[in-house]
């Protein structure tokens, strides 16, 4: 029997949904050209104002945002409320040293952690669960987002946030975690940790709620044999709130997207047309419960479609599938975005030539990142200890501009393929999309 | 008995002129580097490698150390010129330990080494990467034992 957090909502008809999307989007454009100078000279600039958008049918009106307004609005540019009325902030990992911030009220923060407990009531989840949570806590969105979801449902929340693998298996036994929340790469890992420990007959998982990272269909169905639970996907990004922006349901066949507070768009990414439903294209959400943070029209990059046909769940609210790609070079690495002009940073700052190669691979379910950069005289020594320990110097910059290891590996000049005199800069093996 | 004035080169003159070359690890890689020596003939005097998963470091020591560093840096390659200290040894079991005792009492670290013949007979050399050049060539002709210079090699070769 499927199980809803807030029923009445996500089974509303489709007219309700719609009628609900209206009431809330004029009075939202027109808070936020008041409130945000920033996007109000947007608006001007399109010639249009907050009486032009009349209903959701007006929606492709406004102009987009997209991830360099963030960074040129950077901090406060984007904020509707005053900083008083905010409780607090969450980053993503950023890009040259300009991270995106959002901001929330306590307001923002209920709905946020409600639809995030649709998704973990969609996965089974009760008052009767145990919900471990390891993503990581902190900027990123992951941990605090399941965790306020968990409260909400009731369930007994562990916060172990990421790392530590031997004690997030020895809790899980412990204290009979039975819904696990991380990204599905550690999920894998968890996985072989447990069977390689043993302990497979010891814990009491039934269910995954396993996002932030692009996974496979093949590696579902390997976490749900390892462990002997249902993994369900979830989606969101810092930018519109956090995790539970779209959560999957029993039925596994895309993400269901809470419609009553963000309003979901397929755009194409060249001429940023709105698509016919049923297209491939890029989502673009608006905002239109939110705050302090509610952005219009904001470009997720994310490649998808969107399926308005009823689910066998009984949810109503729309469908996105896997984010099939990314309208721009940004790749996901371990569940962090990782930019190439984060890395050429790091190799100039160092010293480097900005001849470099991305190479991203996965390995026994988990993700790797190498970056092939050409050696230079001024680097190279007879000593072998003094260019490791260059070498080393450069894995811990990176470490510390990407927030992830990676692999640097040191090659012969010149050895970087170009095509057409532009350096081929990323590699991704892993065949994800 | 063996009677060493310090030139106005210092110690240089006691040295050898060592190119150590970066090399990917990667099948081929050392051939094509030989290849150029032999295209530009090129004698090589020593060899040895230090290396890692991903990469080695290539240490020559060559007839003719300026042109081999032209030629290569025109061929593409990263190399850099070192000063080593090469000592002659007689070629029996102990020659090496008063030797590395020596160095090893007066503070010195030797931070690689490794060794090679000429067509002298009944002795063979070592080349030594030191933290203190100056120091290690004071100690060593304390011991009796004089560094090869650059300019004997060519005899001991038997080069014209």
């Amino acid at each position: 029997m499927e199980r809803y957090y807030q029923p009445e909502i996500e089974c509303a008809s489709r007219e309700q949904i719609r009628a609900w999307q209206n009431e809330r989007l004029v009075p939202t454009v027109k808070r936020v050209y008041e409130n945000v100078p920033y996007y109000r000279h947007l608006m001007e600039e399109k010639g249009v104002t907050p009486d032009d958008i009349r209903s959701i049918d007006d929606l492709h009106k406004l102009p987009f945002l997209t991830k360099e307004d963030l960074r040129q609005a950077y901090p406060y540019g984007l904020l509707a409320v005053p900083l008083r009325d905010c409780v607090r902030i969450q980053s993503t990992s950023g890009t040259t040293g300009r991270r995106v911030v959002a901001f929330y009220t306590q307001h923002d923060i209920d709905l946020w952690d409600e639809c995030c407990a649709r998704s973990i009531v969609a996965a089974g989840g009760t008052n009767e669960d145990v919900v471990h949570v390891c993503y990581g806590y902190g900027l990123f969105t992951g941990g605090p987002g399941l965790n306020g979801g968990s409260h909400k449902v009731g369930s007994l929340t562990l916060p172990m946030s990421s790392g530590n693998t031997d004690r997030q298996i020895q809790f899980m036994c412990d204290l009979g975690s039975t819904i696990l929340c991380c990204t599905p790469s550690y999920a894998a890992y968890l996985a072989e940790s447990i069977i390689e420990r043993g302990l497979r007959d010891q814990i009491k998982l039934k269910a995954g709620i396993f996002g932030a990272e692009a996974w496979s269909e093949e590696m579902r169905q390997d976490i749900q044999n390892k462990l002997g639970i249902k993994a369900y996907d979830i989606y969101g990004l810092t930018e519109i709130s956090g995790p539970g922006v779209s959560f999957e349901c029993s039925d596994q066949h895309g993400m269901h997207i809470n419609e009553d507070h963000f309003i979901p768009e397929i755009i194409d990414p060249n001429t940023g047309e709105v698509l016919p439903e049923g297209s491939v294209g890029e989502l673009v959400f608006t905002c239109i419960t939110k705050d302090a943070f509610p952005l219009l029209r904001y470009r997720t990059r994310d490649i998808c479609v969107l399926h308005y046909a009823q689910c066998p769940c009984g949810r109503t609210h729309v469908r996105m599938s896997k984010p099939m790609g990314r309208s721009d070079d940004m790749l996901i690495v371990k569940g962090v975005n990782v930019f190439p002009s984060q890395i050429e940073t790091v190799l100039l700052n160092k010293g480097y030539p900005a001849n470099y190669q991305i190479v991203v691979s996965r390995e026994n379910n988990s993700d790797k990142l190498e970056v092939q950069v050409e050696m230079t005289p001024e680097m190279f020594s007879d000593n072998l200890a003094k260019v490791s320990a260059r070498e080393k110097e450069l894995v811990d910059a990176l470490k510390a501009m990407l927030g992830i290891y990676a692999i640097v590996k040191l090659v012969a000049p010149k050895s970087i393929s170009r095509s057409e005199g532009k350096a081929v800069r990323v590699i991704d093996k892993r065949n994800l999309y | 008995m063996i009677n060493v004035t310090y030139t106005e080169k210092g110690v240089l003159a006691m040295t050898i002129n060592q190119i150590s070359v970066f090399l990917e690890n990667k099948p081929g890689q050392l051939a094509e580097f030989t290849r150029l020596l032999e295209k530009n003939q090129i004698d090589m005097r020593a060899l040895s490698i230090a290396e890692t998963q991903d990469f080695g470091i290539l240490r020559l020591i060559v007839d003719d150390p300026y042109k081999t560093v032209n030629v290569v840096k025109e061929a593409g390659f990263i190399c850099a010129i070192t000063p080593v200290l090469a000592v002659e040894m007689s070629d029996k079991p102990g020659s090496l330990v008063k030797m590395l005792t020596a160095l090893g009492e007066s503070g010195i670290n030797v931070e690689y080494t490794y060794a090679f013949i000429t067509r002298k007979k009944d002795v063979a050399y070592m080349a030594f990467r030191v933290n203190d050049p100056e120091k290690a060539i004071k100690v060593l002709i304390q011991n009796k034992v004089r560094p090869v210079a650059q300019d004997d090699l060519s005899a001991l070769f038997g080069d014209k």
